[in-house]
């Protein structure tokens, strides 16, 4: 299917499953403990063995040597692969550091052997006993150096790295009000629950794998590359995913050790990586350095706004787009954007949720607290004032949909943000009160997704893609979409993930795996259609599907009946045309935030918080919501504790655990509250839906930020908020 | 190295194994019982997700060796509940949404059992301290902890009616 | 992990015996620290002495006036036991302040007492550490320190002593019980129980090979307010930036402890007799040797605003 023009109506506006407040159709086996995660697929009749990496001790330089010989005597020992014995590799074309292979060491932790034993113990005990002699060589491993010497890319992600619309610093110098500051964020882990983990079985050249993949093609794929085995030998599996958050776009050692562990000990591996592998040997979202520029009238119309950012990442890296949301959230006639790429020698960069629009938000909604304060203004009304319906880079492109003055406004009442007071004017008891308030954008990304849907003869609807539910509620937005479409309840539908035996989907990332692969899955379910009024001789386009019949005229056919003994099936790949060319696609919202901070410690503590979120259709109110919530709970470690601390000496981040890495736990996220604005997009999709997970992330550190400056009077731009950036602005309480 | 004898009993059944002292109880669930609700999220206690209840009390079984097990009494998510005869917890976690990947679940829950067998009637403070072991990545806490005061609520119900 | 042997002791004299007899043997009671130790191979014990089993878990009173808390009572038992919440509420507050519910049902009165620093270049075995590997170096000093000790270092160490409970101790006078290999007893006090890093930061405590750790007793109840506040990044389940536990009395004299600044729980009495004169000049004597990094300068600050807090909770 190509969607090529704005959706009409379809069967999806009928909203009977689709827009439900369904239950996931996975609770059952999650909350029993049966979900079977890569690591799991435990058959007690396979002889199955372990495998347990050994990672870089330093940080850049090559391997001089290698002694495994006590390694292999140890017991229980079945083989021991070293990088130097697998020698170069082709990489994965997703991959920027190689994942194992050669002498060259890129990063800390990079993957040197993977030992295979008979037990787990056996494996990780016979680990250490292999020896490595490295010649090290000087790294760059801090930002805020490296930046002097960045480049400028060709592209970033297809865009340009800079853009310039009208006379920036003209405008800038000339103008009444200008603000201009430089904000840091630190380097973040995804930390999702589940390590990466893979089983690897040989069959001859035939290769299956579970792995812990929210991309089954582009992991299958980079496997075929790195093995240098054909794509087709591979067979990849991933129905259930313990989280990723980006962390699990990419093919990871894991998967590489495991098959070539299990080639060498010509027996089933299981390699699952070590939480503190998790940090230094897969990908982080990287650090940034970003000045932003703004420049008003003093009725608070901006007249220029510029925004740079510099991150970094080893040689043929990309950088972090932070400051690509710039080009596109408010008015203002003379703009520019830069991004710079810096060469660090630590572990690859990569995505983490929302990449890009994550970290520059959390920059340019301090800005515009900052400046509205400059101009006197409040900050809702500030971002109402250059609220923009078109591209301000192209204004010939309106946006497809755009709600942020609602998201604002209604957020702005429900939060009782009138209450806000001047910075430092609210004390309760110890606690100093604040609120904040941020914009949140994320672009809404389309990529093709297909889809095999069968009917068979009791009239269950079986849906098979590659698509992956990493915690997002794939399963159930999958199933209500197919119910919605064939005209079944959902207990009638089948829904089957994460296999690479199935159509390639749109896969997990960027949000948007939800609107894509439903509509993969829409497409599919149109080719059913089709195939079932033919079969019955009906005009398809006259066909209703209702009840678990097909019915055209005053004829109708239960949907079993019709399938006859064989079944019926349809298959079918959305692809997107130029539609995006003409009109901007995003999703908007607005969070507020009120938090206290401690008037002796400076220990800033979250109070309750509100997103107001525009993303067109909302497919299952359920898990659309503990998206954002979950993303708004992120952003609470991001404004506040998550930071990788790098060891600029040495190379590599320091805190690879969960206790030095601190993500919130139970008692530091309050109330939360979720509105979302009813709306329908046509311009993305049959689905009228748009990606919602990551734009629960946009902005909120920032509205943090700015709730703890109107608590305490103090402006950190440099995050996490912690304490220690706090305190020295903070009364005497001696 | 020699391997000990080791009996459990795990959610209700007599196991008998053979172990080396270095195996620690969540291999010996997962990898010899089959046992794989109980996860492995960090293996150094700082997730909770492979949390069971062994003789009464909630311990994180990445940290205890299978010999120091030997006679206990070990509960795991299996054992609460099954997909047919869910437990009041399981039920409310799957109602309210209280899970997304579902990694941490099985710890969470069991984590939750045993917290309410301890303080049947907590206020929602007690139940975010008590949990305060357990991390999840994706669904900002709310829901779960909505889930345990609903078990709480449900449980005392059924309680009161019995009297 | 290594290999070893186990066992499991039936008294305390056996235990000490068995491990006085081999120097490569190490007791385990609740092992919420040592298993990831071992994991990591930081400890390689060749053989394991379980203690769990040698009855020294129950909390009575002394003939002092005072309660002795054996060595393997569980840190969930003794916070919730009804004299130590009454008369020791310091401690009870501390015990909840660390660590999970999980954690705390396993720790043990003394494995609180003996667990090792949270330095995570002590962790990393990639990197020198005087305290993992004596005279390899130490790999925190230059990097990454915004947790590590501000006072009482040394050039071959700065980690700090990562216990709630042992600051409680501190502050409450606790005496350490143990039973040595040849079945002597001896009572240290625990000032003298932690030592500071110096040359040798490998060897943090007093204990000889073998010793066991049979109680730890608590001096009659002193009154006054009790007060435990542990300042971290996060609400819960992390270690401390800074801790002060204190007892002020109504007169505004008091003891006071401090944790995450030092090799052991801070505490000096010249700086305790400044108390009453706020907590300005405590803290400026508590700290007056304090020699911190650039990363954790802001613990200097924080101990004063902290025990100001304290002393102002106090008052009220």
């Amino acid at each position: 299917m190509q969607f090529d023009k704005p959706a009409t109506t379809n069967p999806i506006d009928r909203l009977k499953v689709v827009g439900q407040p369904v239950h996931r159709i996975d609770g059952q086996l999650k909350a029993t403990g049966r979900a079977k995660y890569a690591y799991e697929w435990h058959d007690p009749n396979v002889p199955y063995v372990y495998g347990y990496p050994v990672g870089a001790a330093i940080a850049k330089g090559h391997i001089v040597s290698m002694d495994v010989s006590a390694a292999k005597e140890a017991p229980g020992v079945l083989a021991v692969v070293t990088a130097l014995d697998v020698g170069e590799r082709k990489k994965g074309k997703f991959n920027t550091a190689k994942l194992f292979g050669g002498s060259e060491i890129q990063h800390y932790h990079q993957a040197v052997a993977v030992v295979v034993a008979e037990t787990f113990e056996q494996a990780r005990a016979a680990a250490a006993l292999v020896r490595v002699e490295y010649a090290e060589e000087i790294g760059a491993f801090d930002l805020k150096d490296a930046m002097k010497t960045a480049i400028k890319p060709k592209d970033v992600g297809g865009a340009p790295p800079d853009t310039a619309v009208g006379d920036f610093d003209g405008a800038f110098k000339a103008a009444p009000v200008s603000f201009d500051a430089t904000y840091t964020t630190p380097d973040q882990s995804h930390s999702m629950m589940e390590p990466h983990a893979s089983i690897a079985v040989w069959d001859g050249e035939a290769l299956t794998i579970w792995t812990s993949a929210q991309m089954i093609d582009w992991w299958r794929s980079d496997l075929a590359t790195t093995l240098d085995v054909e794509k087709e030998k591979i067979h990849l599996m991933s129905p259930f995913i313990g989280g990723g958050f980006g962390g699990k776009l990419f093919l990871r050692a894991d998967a590489v050790l495991a098959a070539f562990g299990a080639k060498a000990a010509r027996r089933p591996v299981k390699v699952a990586l070590p939480r503190p592998f998790m940090v230094n040997n897969t990908t982080h979202r990287p650090a940034t350095i970003q000045r932003v520029r703004i420049a008003a009238e003093h009725t608070g119309k901006i007249t220029a706004i510029g925004h740079e950012s510099w991150s970094g990442d080893l040689p043929g890296g990309q950088l972090e787009t932070a400051a690509m949301q710039t080009r596109l959230l408010y008015a203002g006639e003379n703009r520019m954007t830069a991004m710079r790429l810096a060469t660090l020698d630590l572990a690859e960069g990569n995505a983490m949720r929302a990449p890009g629009e994550a970290p520059g938000m959390m920059a340019l909604e301090i800005a515009m607290d900052e400046m509205a304060e400059k101009l006197d203004i409040d900050p809702v009304e500030f971002r109402i004032i250059n609220d923009t319906q078109v591209d301000p880079e192209k204004p010939e492109r309106p946006f497809s949909h755009r709600d942020l003055v609602s998201c604002l406004r209604l957020g702005a009442e429900r939060f009782g943000w009138s209450d806000r007071g001047r910075p430092a004017s609210r004390r309760e008891g110890n606690w100093l009160i604040g609120l904040g308030v941020a914009a949140a954008f994320r672009n809404n990304l389309l990529v093709p997704s297909a889809a095999r849907v069968r009917l068979d003869h009791e009239g269950v609807i079986t849906v098979e893609t590659d698509m992956t539910d990493i915690g997002t509620g794939s399963y159930t937005i999958i199933a209500q979409t197919a119910a919605e479409m064939m005209g079944v309840p959902i207990e009638k539908v089948v829904v089957r993930l994460g296999d690479s035996r199935f159509p390639v989907s749109a896969g997990s990332g960027g949000q948007f795996g939800a609107n894509c692969s439903t509509t993969g899955v829409y497409a599919a379910c149109v080719k059913l259609r089709e195939a079932i009024a033919q079969k019955l001789g009906f005009n398809s386009e006259d066909a209703t599907f209702e009840n678990g019949e097909v019915r055209s005229g005053n004829r109708s056919v239960p949907l079993a009946e019709a399938a006859g003994s064989e079944g019926l099936a349809g298959e079918d790949t959305v692809e997107w045309a130029k539609l995006a060319d003409s009109h901007q696609q995003s999703t908007f919202g607005a969070h507020f935030v009120e938090v206290g901070v401690d008037i002796a410690t400076g220990e800033s503590r979250i109070r309750r918080m509100l997103a107001v979120c525009a993303a067109g259709r909302i497919l299952n109110p359920i898990t659309a919501r503990s998206q954002v919530v979950g993303a708004m709970t992120m952003g609470v470690g991001s404004a506040l504790s998550e930071e990788l601390a790098v060891d600029v000496g040495r190379g590599f981040f320091v805190n690879h655990d969960l206790a030095g890495y601190e993500v919130p736990v139970h008692a530091d996220i309050p109330h939360q509250e979720v509105i979302f604005m009813d709306e329908t997009d046509p311009y993305s999709s049959p689905m009228k839906a748009k990606g919602i997970a990551e734009l629960g992330l946009c902005g909120v550190s920032a509205a943090i930020a700015n709730a703890i400056y109107n608590a305490t009077g103090v402006r950190v731009r440099e995050y996490p908020i912690t304490l220690d950036k706090l305190i020295g602005g903070l009364p005497d309480v001696t | 190295m020699s391997k000990m004898h080791i009996k459990l009993t795990v959610n209700g059944k007599p196991v008998e194994l053979l172990a080396e002292p270095r195996e620690l109880l969540i291999h010996v669930l997962r990898e010899e019982l089959s046992i794989t609700g109980p996860h492995i999220g960090c293996e150094t206690t700082h997730c909770g997700a492979c949390t069971i209840d062994m003789d009464g009390r909630s311990i994180k079984s990445c940290t205890v060796f299978a010999a120091q097990a030997n006679g206990a009494n070990v509960t795991t998510i299996e054992g609460l509940g099954t997909p047919d005869g869910l437990h009041v917890l399981q039920t409310m976690f799957k109602e309210h949404h209280g899970l997304q990947c579902g990694f941490c679940t099985p710890g969470m829950i069991t984590r939750a059992y045993r917290l309410l067998q301890e303080n049947p009637d907590p206020t929602e403070e007690e139940v975010r301290f008590g949990m305060s072991g357990n991390l999840c990545r994706c669904t900002g806490y709310q829901n779960i902890v909505k889930a345990i005061l609903a078990a709480a609520a449900e449980l005392n119900a059924v309680k009161e009616a019995a009297q | 992990m290594r290999a070893f042997t186990y066992e499991r002791a039936s008294s305390v004299e056996a235990a000490a015996k068995a491990a006085a007899s081999n120097s490569q043997a190490r007791f385990i009671a609740g092992g919420t620290n040592l298993l990831d130790l071992m994991k990591l191979e930081i400890e390689t014990p060749t053989h394991l002495i379980d203690i769990n089993g040698l009855g020294v878990d129950k909390i009575e009173g002394t003939q002092e006036g005072g309660v002795r808390i054996g060595a393997l009572v569980r840190n969930t038992d003794l916070a919730a036991h009804e004299t130590i919440r009454r008369d020791y509420g310091l401690l009870s507050r501390a015990l909840l302040a660390g660590a999970s519910g999980q954690l705390r049902n396993k720790a043990t009165t003394a494995g609180n007492l003996l667990q090792r620093t949270r330095c995570p270049y002590f962790y990393d075995t990639n990197q020198p550490c005087n305290k993992r590997q004596q005279g390899s170096g130490c790999s925190a000093i230059g990097g990454f320190t915004r947790q590590h000790a501000v006072v009482g270092t040394s050039d071959a160490c700065i980690a700090t002593h990562p216990s709630d409970m042992a600051v409680a101790m501190r502050a409450l006078d606790a005496v350490v019980e143990t039973v040595k290999a040849d079945g002597s007893r001896r009572s240290v006090p625990i000032e003298d129980f932690h030592r500071l890093p110096g040359d040798t930061p490998h060897i943090e405590t007093v204990l000889e090979a073998g010793e066991v750790v049979t109680a730890v007793t608590l001096p009659p109840p002193v009154g006054g307010k009790q007060i435990y506040r542990k300042v971290r990044d996060r609400a819960s389940y992390a270690f401390a930036l800074v801790s002060v536990g204190a007892v002020i009395q109504s007169d505004g004299t008091g003891q006071v402890a401090v944790g995450g600044i030092a090799h052991k729980p801070w505490r000096i009495a010249t700086a305790e007799a400044e108390l009453p004169r706020g907590a300005k000049s405590t803290a400026d004597a508590l700290l007056a040797d304090a020699r911190p990094t650039e990363q954790n300068r802001f613990k200097i600050d924080l101990v004063r605003r902290t025990l100001g807090a304290v002393l102002t909770e106090a008052r009220g």
